[in-house]
Protein backbone atom coordinates (compact mmCIF):
# COMPACT_ATOMS: atom_id res chain seq x y z
CA UNK A 1 0.00 0.00 0.00
CA UNK A 2 2.68 2.39 1.13
CA UNK A 3 4.97 1.49 -1.75
CA UNK A 4 2.22 2.24 -4.21
CA UNK A 5 1.06 5.56 -2.76
CA UNK A 6 4.54 7.08 -2.64
CA UNK A 7 4.95 7.56 -6.43
CA UNK A 8 1.44 9.00 -6.57
CA UNK A 9 2.22 11.46 -3.78
CA UNK A 10 5.47 12.38 -5.53
CA UNK A 11 3.63 12.93 -8.81
CA UNK A 12 1.08 15.13 -7.05
CA UNK A 13 3.81 17.18 -5.41
CA UNK A 14 5.72 17.65 -8.66
CA UNK A 15 2.77 18.22 -11.01
CA UNK A 16 2.63 21.72 -12.40
CA UNK A 17 -0.84 23.25 -12.58
CA UNK A 18 -2.16 23.84 -16.11
CA UNK A 19 -2.01 27.59 -16.42
CA UNK A 20 -4.71 29.38 -18.34
CA UNK A 21 -2.72 32.58 -18.52
CA UNK A 22 -0.70 34.10 -21.30
CA UNK A 23 3.06 34.65 -21.30
CA UNK A 24 2.62 38.39 -21.92
CA UNK A 25 3.25 40.93 -19.19
CA UNK A 26 0.29 42.93 -17.88
CA UNK A 27 -0.79 45.96 -19.90
CA UNK A 28 0.86 49.22 -18.88
CA UNK A 29 -2.20 50.65 -17.17
CA UNK A 30 -3.46 47.40 -15.69
CA UNK A 31 -1.62 47.95 -12.41
CA UNK A 32 -0.25 51.48 -12.75
CA UNK A 33 -2.23 54.52 -11.68
CA UNK A 34 -2.76 57.44 -14.01
CA UNK A 35 -0.36 60.35 -13.30
CA UNK A 36 -3.30 62.75 -12.90
CA UNK A 37 -4.88 62.09 -9.47
CA UNK A 38 -8.31 63.39 -10.46
CA UNK A 39 -8.38 61.14 -13.54
CA UNK A 40 -7.21 58.16 -11.48
CA UNK A 41 -10.03 58.80 -8.98
CA UNK A 42 -12.55 58.82 -11.84
CA UNK A 43 -11.09 55.63 -13.32
CA UNK A 44 -10.99 53.92 -9.93
CA UNK A 45 -14.63 54.77 -9.17
CA UNK A 46 -15.65 53.31 -12.53
CA UNK A 47 -13.47 50.19 -12.15
CA UNK A 48 -15.11 49.40 -8.81
CA UNK A 49 -18.51 49.25 -10.51
CA UNK A 50 -17.55 47.14 -13.53
CA UNK A 51 -17.85 43.38 -13.30
CA UNK A 52 -14.95 41.14 -14.21
CA UNK A 53 -15.97 38.95 -17.16
CA UNK A 54 -14.13 35.81 -16.09
CA UNK A 55 -14.41 36.06 -12.27
CA UNK A 56 -18.02 36.98 -12.09
CA UNK A 57 -18.32 37.87 -8.40
CA UNK A 58 -15.59 40.52 -8.49
CA UNK A 59 -15.18 44.00 -9.86
CA UNK A 60 -12.32 44.58 -12.28
CA UNK A 61 -10.68 46.72 -9.58
CA UNK A 62 -10.50 43.71 -7.23
CA UNK A 63 -9.61 40.95 -9.68
CA UNK A 64 -6.21 39.53 -10.50
CA UNK A 65 -7.44 37.95 -13.75
CA UNK A 66 -5.51 38.95 -16.85
CA UNK A 67 -8.71 39.97 -18.58
CA UNK A 68 -9.62 42.26 -15.68
CA UNK A 69 -6.15 43.82 -16.03
CA UNK A 70 -6.81 44.48 -19.70
CA UNK A 71 -10.19 46.01 -18.79
CA UNK A 72 -8.50 48.31 -16.26
CA UNK A 73 -6.03 49.32 -18.96
CA UNK A 74 -8.95 50.06 -21.28
CA UNK A 75 -10.70 52.18 -18.63
CA UNK A 76 -7.54 54.14 -17.68
CA UNK A 77 -6.46 54.70 -21.30
CA UNK A 78 -9.89 56.06 -22.22
CA UNK A 79 -10.16 58.27 -19.12
CA UNK A 80 -6.67 59.63 -19.88
CA UNK A 81 -7.88 60.42 -23.41
CA UNK A 82 -10.66 62.53 -21.90
CA UNK A 83 -13.58 60.13 -22.20
CA UNK A 84 -16.35 60.38 -19.58
CA UNK A 85 -16.74 57.37 -17.24
CA UNK A 86 -20.44 56.95 -18.06
CA UNK A 87 -19.57 56.85 -21.76
CA UNK A 88 -17.13 53.99 -21.14
CA UNK A 89 -19.76 52.16 -19.06
CA UNK A 90 -22.29 52.60 -21.89
CA UNK A 91 -19.73 51.27 -24.40
CA UNK A 92 -19.27 48.10 -22.33
CA UNK A 93 -23.03 47.67 -21.71
CA UNK A 94 -23.57 47.91 -25.48
CA UNK A 95 -21.31 44.85 -25.80
CA UNK A 96 -21.98 42.76 -22.71
CA UNK A 97 -25.38 43.97 -21.51
CA UNK A 98 -26.28 45.50 -18.13
CA UNK A 99 -24.66 42.48 -16.56
CA UNK A 100 -21.20 44.05 -16.85
CA UNK A 101 -22.15 47.02 -14.67
CA UNK A 102 -22.72 46.91 -10.90
CA UNK A 103 -24.79 50.11 -11.10
CA UNK A 104 -28.29 48.98 -12.11
CA UNK A 105 -30.04 51.35 -14.53
CA UNK A 106 -33.59 52.65 -13.92
CA UNK A 107 -35.66 50.81 -16.52
CA UNK A 108 -38.86 48.69 -16.56
CA UNK A 109 -37.03 45.44 -15.71
CA UNK A 110 -35.37 46.94 -12.63
CA UNK A 111 -38.28 48.93 -11.20
CA UNK A 112 -39.00 46.38 -8.41
CA UNK A 113 -35.40 46.84 -7.30
CA UNK A 114 -35.93 50.58 -6.86
CA UNK A 115 -39.51 50.33 -5.59
CA UNK A 116 -38.83 47.57 -3.01
CA UNK A 117 -37.16 49.80 -0.36
CA UNK A 118 -39.99 52.35 -0.56
CA UNK A 119 -42.60 49.58 -0.34
CA UNK A 120 -40.81 47.93 2.62
CA UNK A 121 -40.53 51.22 4.55
CA UNK A 122 -44.23 51.87 3.87
CA UNK A 123 -45.15 48.38 5.10
CA UNK A 124 -43.02 48.84 8.23
CA UNK A 125 -44.68 52.16 8.95
CA UNK A 126 -48.14 50.58 8.70
CA UNK A 127 -47.06 47.72 10.98
CA UNK A 128 -45.58 50.10 13.56
CA UNK A 129 -48.65 52.32 13.47
CA UNK A 130 -50.90 49.30 14.16
CA UNK A 131 -48.80 48.26 17.17
CA UNK A 132 -48.64 51.72 18.76
CA UNK A 133 -52.39 52.18 18.37
CA UNK A 134 -53.10 48.92 20.20
CA UNK A 135 -50.81 49.89 23.08
CA UNK A 136 -52.56 53.20 23.56
CA UNK A 137 -55.97 51.52 23.63
CA UNK B 1 -29.71 29.49 -2.76
CA UNK B 2 -31.26 26.00 -3.02
CA UNK B 3 -32.77 26.83 -6.40
CA UNK B 4 -29.36 28.08 -7.51
CA UNK B 5 -27.86 24.75 -6.48
CA UNK B 6 -30.54 22.75 -8.29
CA UNK B 7 -30.37 24.75 -11.51
CA UNK B 8 -27.30 26.96 -11.60
CA UNK B 9 -27.66 30.14 -13.59
CA UNK B 10 -26.03 30.26 -16.99
CA UNK B 11 -22.69 31.98 -16.58
CA UNK B 12 -22.08 32.41 -20.30
CA UNK B 13 -22.05 36.01 -21.40
CA UNK B 14 -23.40 36.33 -24.90
CA UNK B 15 -22.28 39.27 -26.98
CA UNK B 16 -24.87 41.96 -27.61
CA UNK B 17 -23.11 42.73 -30.90
CA UNK B 18 -24.98 40.10 -32.91
CA UNK B 19 -26.81 41.84 -35.76
CA UNK B 20 -24.42 44.80 -35.56
CA UNK B 21 -21.39 45.61 -37.74
CA UNK B 22 -17.97 44.44 -36.61
CA UNK B 23 -16.45 47.41 -34.73
CA UNK B 24 -13.69 49.19 -36.65
CA UNK B 25 -10.22 47.85 -35.86
CA UNK B 26 -6.82 47.22 -37.42
CA UNK B 27 -4.52 44.59 -35.96
CA UNK B 28 -0.91 43.95 -36.92
CA UNK B 29 0.17 40.50 -38.07
CA UNK B 30 0.59 38.12 -35.13
CA UNK B 31 3.02 35.87 -37.04
CA UNK B 32 5.14 36.63 -40.13
CA UNK B 33 3.49 33.81 -42.15
CA UNK B 34 0.04 35.42 -42.18
CA UNK B 35 -1.20 38.98 -42.74
CA UNK B 36 -2.79 40.99 -39.95
CA UNK B 37 -6.53 41.62 -39.77
CA UNK B 38 -8.73 44.68 -40.06
CA UNK B 39 -12.50 45.07 -39.81
CA UNK B 40 -12.54 46.24 -43.46
CA UNK B 41 -11.27 42.81 -44.55
CA UNK B 42 -14.36 41.26 -42.92
CA UNK B 43 -16.78 43.11 -45.24
CA UNK B 44 -15.69 41.89 -48.65
CA UNK B 45 -18.77 40.02 -49.82
CA UNK B 46 -18.06 36.59 -48.38
CA UNK B 47 -19.08 35.25 -44.96
CA UNK B 48 -16.21 34.42 -42.65
CA UNK B 49 -15.57 32.76 -39.34
CA UNK B 50 -13.79 35.10 -36.95
CA UNK B 51 -12.00 32.95 -34.37
CA UNK B 52 -10.77 34.53 -31.12
CA UNK B 53 -8.04 32.25 -29.76
CA UNK B 54 -4.63 32.06 -28.08
CA UNK B 55 -1.67 29.70 -28.00
CA UNK B 56 -1.91 29.55 -24.18
CA UNK B 57 -5.57 28.50 -24.31
CA UNK B 58 -6.00 24.77 -23.74
CA UNK B 59 -9.49 24.29 -25.31
CA UNK B 60 -8.04 25.99 -28.42
CA UNK B 61 -5.85 22.92 -28.92
CA UNK B 62 -8.97 20.74 -28.92
CA UNK B 63 -10.66 23.12 -31.33
CA UNK B 64 -7.76 23.24 -33.83
CA UNK B 65 -8.54 20.02 -35.77
CA UNK B 66 -12.20 21.05 -36.04
CA UNK B 67 -11.16 24.40 -37.52
CA UNK B 68 -8.94 22.52 -40.01
CA UNK B 69 -11.99 20.46 -41.01
CA UNK B 70 -14.10 23.64 -41.43
CA UNK B 71 -11.36 25.10 -43.61
CA UNK B 72 -11.32 21.90 -45.69
CA UNK B 73 -15.08 22.41 -46.20
CA UNK B 74 -14.48 25.89 -47.59
CA UNK B 75 -14.96 28.13 -44.56
CA UNK B 76 -12.67 31.18 -44.57
CA UNK B 77 -11.30 31.54 -41.03
CA UNK B 78 -9.74 34.76 -39.75
CA UNK B 79 -7.96 34.73 -36.39
CA UNK B 80 -7.56 37.18 -33.53
CA UNK B 81 -4.76 36.06 -31.21
CA UNK B 82 -5.27 37.31 -27.64
CA UNK B 83 -2.19 38.31 -25.60
CA UNK B 84 0.12 36.16 -27.67
CA UNK B 85 3.84 36.22 -28.45
CA UNK B 86 4.87 35.38 -32.05
CA UNK B 87 7.19 32.54 -30.98
CA UNK B 88 4.46 30.85 -28.87
CA UNK B 89 1.90 31.29 -31.61
CA UNK B 90 4.23 29.85 -34.28
CA UNK B 91 4.81 26.81 -32.12
CA UNK B 92 1.07 26.41 -31.54
CA UNK B 93 0.35 26.60 -35.29
CA UNK B 94 3.16 24.18 -36.11
CA UNK B 95 1.82 21.65 -33.65
CA UNK B 96 -1.93 22.06 -34.24
CA UNK B 97 -2.20 23.25 -37.85
CA UNK B 98 -2.90 26.68 -39.29
CA UNK B 99 -6.45 27.10 -40.63
CA UNK B 100 -6.24 30.91 -40.64
CA UNK B 101 -6.26 33.20 -43.68
CA UNK B 102 -5.01 36.01 -41.46
CA UNK B 103 -4.14 36.43 -37.79
CA UNK B 104 -4.30 39.79 -36.04
CA UNK B 105 -2.42 40.31 -32.77
CA UNK B 106 -4.58 41.65 -29.93
CA UNK B 107 -2.01 42.13 -27.14
CA UNK B 108 -4.38 43.97 -24.76
CA UNK B 109 -7.63 42.16 -25.62
CA UNK B 110 -9.04 45.41 -27.00
CA UNK B 111 -10.67 43.86 -30.10
CA UNK B 112 -11.98 41.08 -27.90
CA UNK B 113 -13.76 43.68 -25.72
CA UNK B 114 -15.01 45.56 -28.80
CA UNK B 115 -16.61 42.33 -30.03
CA UNK B 116 -18.28 41.63 -26.68
CA UNK B 117 -16.27 38.43 -26.29
CA UNK B 118 -15.40 37.27 -22.79
CA UNK B 119 -13.01 34.39 -23.27
CA UNK B 120 -11.00 32.14 -25.55
CA UNK B 121 -11.91 30.42 -27.73
CA UNK B 122 -14.91 32.20 -29.15
CA UNK B 123 -16.03 32.44 -32.77
CA UNK B 124 -18.23 34.83 -34.68
CA UNK B 125 -19.87 34.30 -38.08
CA UNK B 126 -19.58 37.57 -40.00
CA UNK B 127 -21.55 38.06 -43.22
CA UNK B 128 -20.21 39.62 -46.45
CA UNK B 129 -21.26 43.10 -45.33
CA UNK B 130 -19.33 42.83 -42.08
CA UNK B 131 -22.40 42.24 -39.87
CA UNK B 132 -21.95 39.81 -36.95
CA UNK B 133 -24.52 37.03 -37.44
CA UNK B 134 -23.68 34.34 -34.92
CA UNK B 135 -21.56 33.76 -31.83
CA UNK B 136 -20.15 30.45 -30.65
CA UNK B 137 -18.83 30.49 -27.08
CA UNK B 138 -16.16 27.92 -26.21
CA UNK B 139 -14.37 25.46 -28.47
CA UNK B 140 -16.10 24.34 -31.64
CA UNK B 141 -16.39 20.54 -31.36
CA UNK B 142 -17.07 18.04 -34.17
CA UNK B 143 -20.78 18.01 -33.24
CA UNK B 144 -20.97 21.79 -33.80
CA UNK B 145 -19.75 21.61 -37.43
CA UNK B 146 -23.26 21.36 -39.00
CA UNK B 147 -24.45 24.35 -36.93
CA UNK B 148 -21.45 26.48 -37.92
CA UNK B 149 -21.80 25.53 -41.61
CA UNK B 150 -25.52 26.41 -41.43
CA UNK B 151 -24.72 29.79 -39.86
CA UNK B 152 -22.15 30.46 -42.62
CA UNK B 153 -24.71 29.43 -45.26
CA UNK B 154 -27.37 31.67 -43.69
CA UNK B 155 -24.91 34.59 -43.76
CA UNK B 156 -24.40 34.28 -47.53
Amino acid sequence: MRGRSLPILLAMALAAPALADSMMPAAEYANTQLPDAAQEAEASALMHTLRCLVCQGQSIADSDAEMAGDMRALVRTRIAAGEKPEHIRAWLIERYGNWVSYAPPVEPVTWPLWAAPVALVGFGWLLARGRFRRRRG
Amino acid sequence: MASGLISPTDTQITSKMIGKPVPAFTLAAAVPERPGLSSAALAQGKPRLLNVFASWCIPCIAEAPVLMELKRRGVVIEGVAIRDRPQDLQQFLKRNGNPYASIGADPQSSVQFALGSSGVPESFVVDGKGIIRHQHIGDIRPEHIPGILAAIEAAR
